[in-house]
């Protein structure tokens, strides 16, 4: 074929690849249609790869048969990861997708170094600076998933100073290889400071953080990937980089408003390191414990249970429990809805995943604006692991740490029980004031243990 | 300044516009696969990673680009796989069993 012609083939290829990925998301807009975008994206990162492999500068076929061999080879274990796992495998996926760009970014730089213009010099090294950042940031993030890494905000004094610092020292070698091209001894002294800057950005951050953390990873890695588009003028890096930068920012959007946050106080307010005098407060009040018996009663005799989860219900692995509780509280003609908080869980969406796997169908689930109108109609709001989301406190008490984050309303049921294992105050380490309501039963135990056995006690004695 | 940077910059401006349009209607209790599906279609990477890889220009690019396409294919592969199993559990009450 007229390599001209073998060229032009290959960019409608790209084109057409881009135009499934943007349906791909559109599709996205209803769990009906989602798994046709799911087959839009896969028809079109097949039609990418296809039409690369039939670029004639390629000539070292084997080698690359090879590497995506081994790619699939990690991937597909990759992709059938429990539920439970999935925080820690997006940041792992995100620390690869990052990786992966950083790479090709070095690699680029050392076929072109020096003869390289300031122009291509700028493209590259922030592609390579953010790529960097956002590999080491998303490792350390899958560390703290995973609680291979502590989970707590590890802070010092002093610590956004030298961590600006290091960026700053990130960008002076830039500007300093920008302007010498010659001083190519600094480059991988470059690289060396923004992956050392993505472990002093992510460190400090705790675990009630990550949704937005890990939002913020997505929409970095997907500007590194635009970025290198630059550098390699390639229109299918820019589009993919652009929508996976915007659905990131988006996300990040969306997870800092639901906590009432900005993205400077997530990166570097150390989110709950300490709250003591606010904890020391709670010793001279008084809770109404209840039993599964109890709870059990009460459940059964409502028209409307609303259950608010939370991390602490993944922990547990409580949801497959709370889906008997769900069969059985229906089969009695009650109306059970879960109200899903955006930041409930480890990542954006998280409860709704782990709820679908546990078959509760989706229209059960409801975001935060949809279910807080239901609360005041409900006879029982049950909350299982859930805590800071349901602080009261974000609504009444200005020095109140979470003051202005919106909650779920669980305190405007009629009812309210709450699954916990202890008195102690949640990740954040604020104290909450909905355990000492009036209306409130605490159903102290472990969220399994717990759900299991208000199920035993509706069903009579056999499990459902 | 390379001619074809402006291009780019169309390209990049209008993409990110379409993101922000698209991204914003999709349905919030889907949030945690779009996570995934924009990994996966982010990790057509293994484009350039082919290229670069493929061209041998250097040992060096060769060898850092054959690990970028493993990295890049194992997120296109992983990710496509889970979003795809994390969407066929989202059911209407009306599609479960009896």
């Amino acid at each position: 074929m007229n390599p001209l012609t073998l060229r032009y083939l290959i960019d409608f290829a790209y084109l057409v690849a881009i135009v499934l990925f943007i349906l791909a998301l559109r599709w996205l807009s209803s769990p009906a249609t989602a798994r046709r975008g799911v087959l839009a994206g896969e028809i079109g990162a097949a039609l990418a790869v296809l039409a690369t492999l039939a670029n004639p500068e390629i000539v070292a076929y084997k080698w690359i048969l090879v590497a995506l061999l081994v790619g699939a080879i990690i991937g597909i274990p990759l992709g059938l990861v429990p539920m439970t796992a999935v925080p820690q495998r997006t940041a792992l996926s995100h620390a690869f997708g990052a990786l992966s760009a950083a790479l090709i970014g070095i690699a680029e730089y050392y076929v072109r170094a020096p003869h390289i213009t300031k122009f291509g010099m700028t493209e590259i090294s922030m592609e390579v600076i953010i790529g960097g950042l956002s590999f080491t940031g998303s490792l350390i993030a899958a560390g703290k998933l995973q609680e291979l890494l502590p989970q707590r905000p590890i802070t010092y004094r002093g610590q956004n100073v030298v961590s600006l610092s290091v960026l700053g020292a990130a960008v002076i070698l830039a500007l300093i290889l920008i302007f010498h091209p010659g001083d190519t001894f600094l480059f991988p002294w470059m690289v060396a400071v923004s992956l050392f800057f993505g472990v002093l950005l992510v460190t400090p951050i705790g675990g009630a953080d990550m949704p937005t953390v890990i939002s913020l990873l997505n929409s970095y890695v997907g500007l590194s990937a635009a970025l290198l588009g630059f550098v390699l003028n390639n229109k299918v890096l820019i589009v993919a980089g652009a929508l996976d930068g915007s659905s990131g920012f988006i996300l990040s959007v969306i997870m800092c408003r639901a906590m009432n946050r900005s993205f400077t106080n997530v990166m570097f307010g150390a989110f709950g390191q300490v709250q003591a005098s606010a904890v020391t407060a709670a010793e001279s009040r008084t809770v109404r414990s209840a039993t599964a018996e109890d709870a059990a009663t009460l459940l059964g005799a409502a028209n409307t249970v609303i259950i608010a989860p939370g991390y602490g219900m993944a922990v547990a692995q409580a949801q497959h429990k709370v889906r008997e509780l769900f069969d059985v509280l229906t089969k009695r003609g009650v109306d059970v809805k879960f109200a899903i908080h955006p930041v409930a869980g480890r990542m954006p969406g998280h409860m709704n995943v782990l709820l679908a796997e546990a078959d509760i169908p989706y229209d059960k689930l409801l975001d935060m604006d949809a279910a807080n109108p239901e609360f005041p109609q409900a006879d029982v709001a049950l909350v299982i692991g859930a805590n800071d989301v349901t602080n009261p406190a974000a609504r009444t008490e200005p020095g109140s740490p979470i003051y202005g984050m919106p909650i779920l309303d669980v305190d405007k049921a009629r009812t309210v029980m709450v699954i916990k294992r202890s008195l102690s105050p949640g990740f954040a380490g604020i104290d909450n004031p909905l355990y000492y309501l009036d209306k409130t039963l605490m159903l102290f135990g472990d969220a399994k243990t717990f759900v299991g056995d208000i199920v035993r006690e509706l069903t009579g004695g056999h499990t459902a | 300044m390379p001619a074809h940077f402006i291009s780019s910059v169309y390209v990049f401006v209008l993409a990110g516009f379409i993101g922000f349009e698209v991204i914003k209607h999709v349905s919030r209790l889907l949030h945690t696969p779009l996570m995934a599906l924009t990994n996966a279609l982010d990790a057509v990477v293994v484009v350039a990673a082919i290229i670069i890889a493929g061209r041998a220009q250097t040992p060096l690019s060769m060898i850092l680009g054959l690990v970028a396409v493993a990295a890049s294919f194992s997120n296109m592969v992983g990710g496509f796989l889970i979003t795809d199993r994390m969407l066929r559990m989202f059911k209407l009450s009306r599609q479960k069993k009896p």
